[in-house]
């Protein structure tokens, strides 16, 4: 079913680790790159996002799926962490999955770790947590964001209609 | 810049809610979903759902709820009253709850805040302490947890019970004062700001808000990330935007 999907949503809540691990206990994390490299548009959500990069800070480093440049680190101990909340987000650059949403609009965060992605130009938005950091990304047929689109009202519900109808 | 948020709470017996909201008179008042949609619209940054159904199918009552609740809000909420174990919690969150909120299991037995730590992550799991002054009228002298709605002292000390409950994996902090708890007279400041000052979560201030200064000292002086309120907005005293609006006008960053 998964193999016919026209659109993938890769959603993460909790650890890393063990979402990377549920993930490739069911042979899905082959799956996703199959999929990706076959064009089919995904979209990480939060955790989901943090995976589609090559490895993450927590709990040691943990393997992702290597899909992005870049890693995932922990915000400083000096804020106070996990950031919970609706933080803005500053589009960097035009994107079909921002269409019709205003700059700096607020999405719902929970998180304690972010994306440092590689290059530069897969970012789409940033946020302001103490440092400025990626909370949307994305390269061709591949999307991530930071924030729970399912949990910030109009907003994300556009990112979502976005995606699903969107051309990547 | 990450916003202070603004949560009202509603306390559900049965499926419905406890207190009605009198300002609501399209809507039927004892339906939690509808005023659920209502506060979402109004700009409600998240939601708590206090259940008290004292009930042996609780947990199919509450499962419901939530599951009505997920289909229509598109906030974060959580749900507590009564969960007593992780099958409990599951439940809840299955049915679509962002989060719970523990109390006297916690208490009770401390491991179930590390063992839903690590089962659903800490960001789902808050401890919700009430706390009660053990001199109204001296903070020095400290707050002291009780539980069963302010009547039954548990022998800890707040601040030492909310460290440890963040050192357990706990990802907030619910602080009701028991003291100002349907008062009106303002959140207790002093225990805000102490418990602010003993863990690096989140706290979420609770019990007292009766003017929109309240809200503004709670987030402020008392370092709160968020506050709650229930017979404030039920009763239509307020609107979350009038208190979203005077926090603006004051400097705080709201949504």
């Amino acid at each position: 079913m998964l193999r016919k999907a026209e659109r993938l949503v890769l959603p993460g809540v909790g650890a890393f680790g063990a979402c990377m691990k549920a993930l490739s206990e069911r042979g899905f994390d082959q799956l996703v790159r199959e999929r990706v490299a076959a064009g089919t548009p995904l979209l990480g959500v939060c955790v989901g996002m943090q995976m589609l990069f090559e490895e993450s800070e927590e709990f040691g480093m943990t393997p992702g799926l290597k899909l992005l440049h870049g890693r995932v680190r922990r915000f400083s101990d000096e804020l106070l962490v996990p950031q919970v909340g609706w933080n803005q987000i500053r589009q960097r650059v035009a994107h079909p999955l921002l269409e019709g949403i205003e700059d700096t609009a607020f999405f719902y965060f929970v998180h304690s770790y972010y994306c440092e992605p590689a290059e530069g130009e897969v970012v789409l938005g940033e946020t302001d947590f103490g440092i400025r950091y990626a909370s949307v990304v994305a390269r061709e047929n591949l999307c991530g964001v930071q924030f729970h689109p399912e949990k910030s009202q109009a907003a994300g519900l556009r990112l979502l209609t976005n995606f699903a109808t969107g051309a990547f | 810049m990450l916003a202070k948020r603004i949560i009202p709470c509603l306390d559900v017996d049965q499926g419905r809610t406890v207190k009605g909201i009198r300002f609501i008179a399209l809507v039927d008042a004892g339906n939690p979903v509808e005023q659920a949609k209502r506060y979402e619209a109004e700009g409600a940054d998240e939601l708590t759902f206090l259940d008290i159904t004292a009930s042996s199918g609780r947990r199919d009552i509450v499962a419901d709820l939530v599951q009505r609740v997920a289909d229509e809000i598109f906030i974060p909420f959580t749900v507590g009253g009564g969960l007593r174990s992780l099958d409990d919690m599951c439940a809840v969150l299955r049915s679509g709850a962002d989060k719970v909120s523990l109390n006297t299991a916690a208490i009770e037995q401390p491991e179930i805040i590390s063992e839903s730590a690590q089962t659903f992550g800490s960001q789902c799991v808050v401890v919700a302490v009430d706390a009660r002054r053990r001199n109204a009228g001296i903070a020095s002298e400290g707050w002291e947890v009780f539980t069963h709605g302010g009547r039954r002292p548990v022998g800890l000390d707040a601040l030492e019970w909310a460290a440890r409950a963040e050192k357990l994996g706990a990802g907030e902090i619910l602080l009701t004062s028991m003291d100002r708890d349907g008062t009106k007279d303002g959140y207790d400041i002093e225990l805000t700001r102490a418990i602010s000052d003993s863990v690096r979560i989140p706290v979420i201030a609770s019990g007292g808000a009766g003017k929109l200064e309240h809200f503004y000292e709670a987030l402020t002086t008392g370092g709160a990330s968020a506050v709650l309120a229930a017979s404030l907005f039920h009763f239509g005293q307020y609107k979350i935007a009038d208190v979203k609006n005077y926090l603006r006008g004051r400097g705080v960053v709201v949504r």
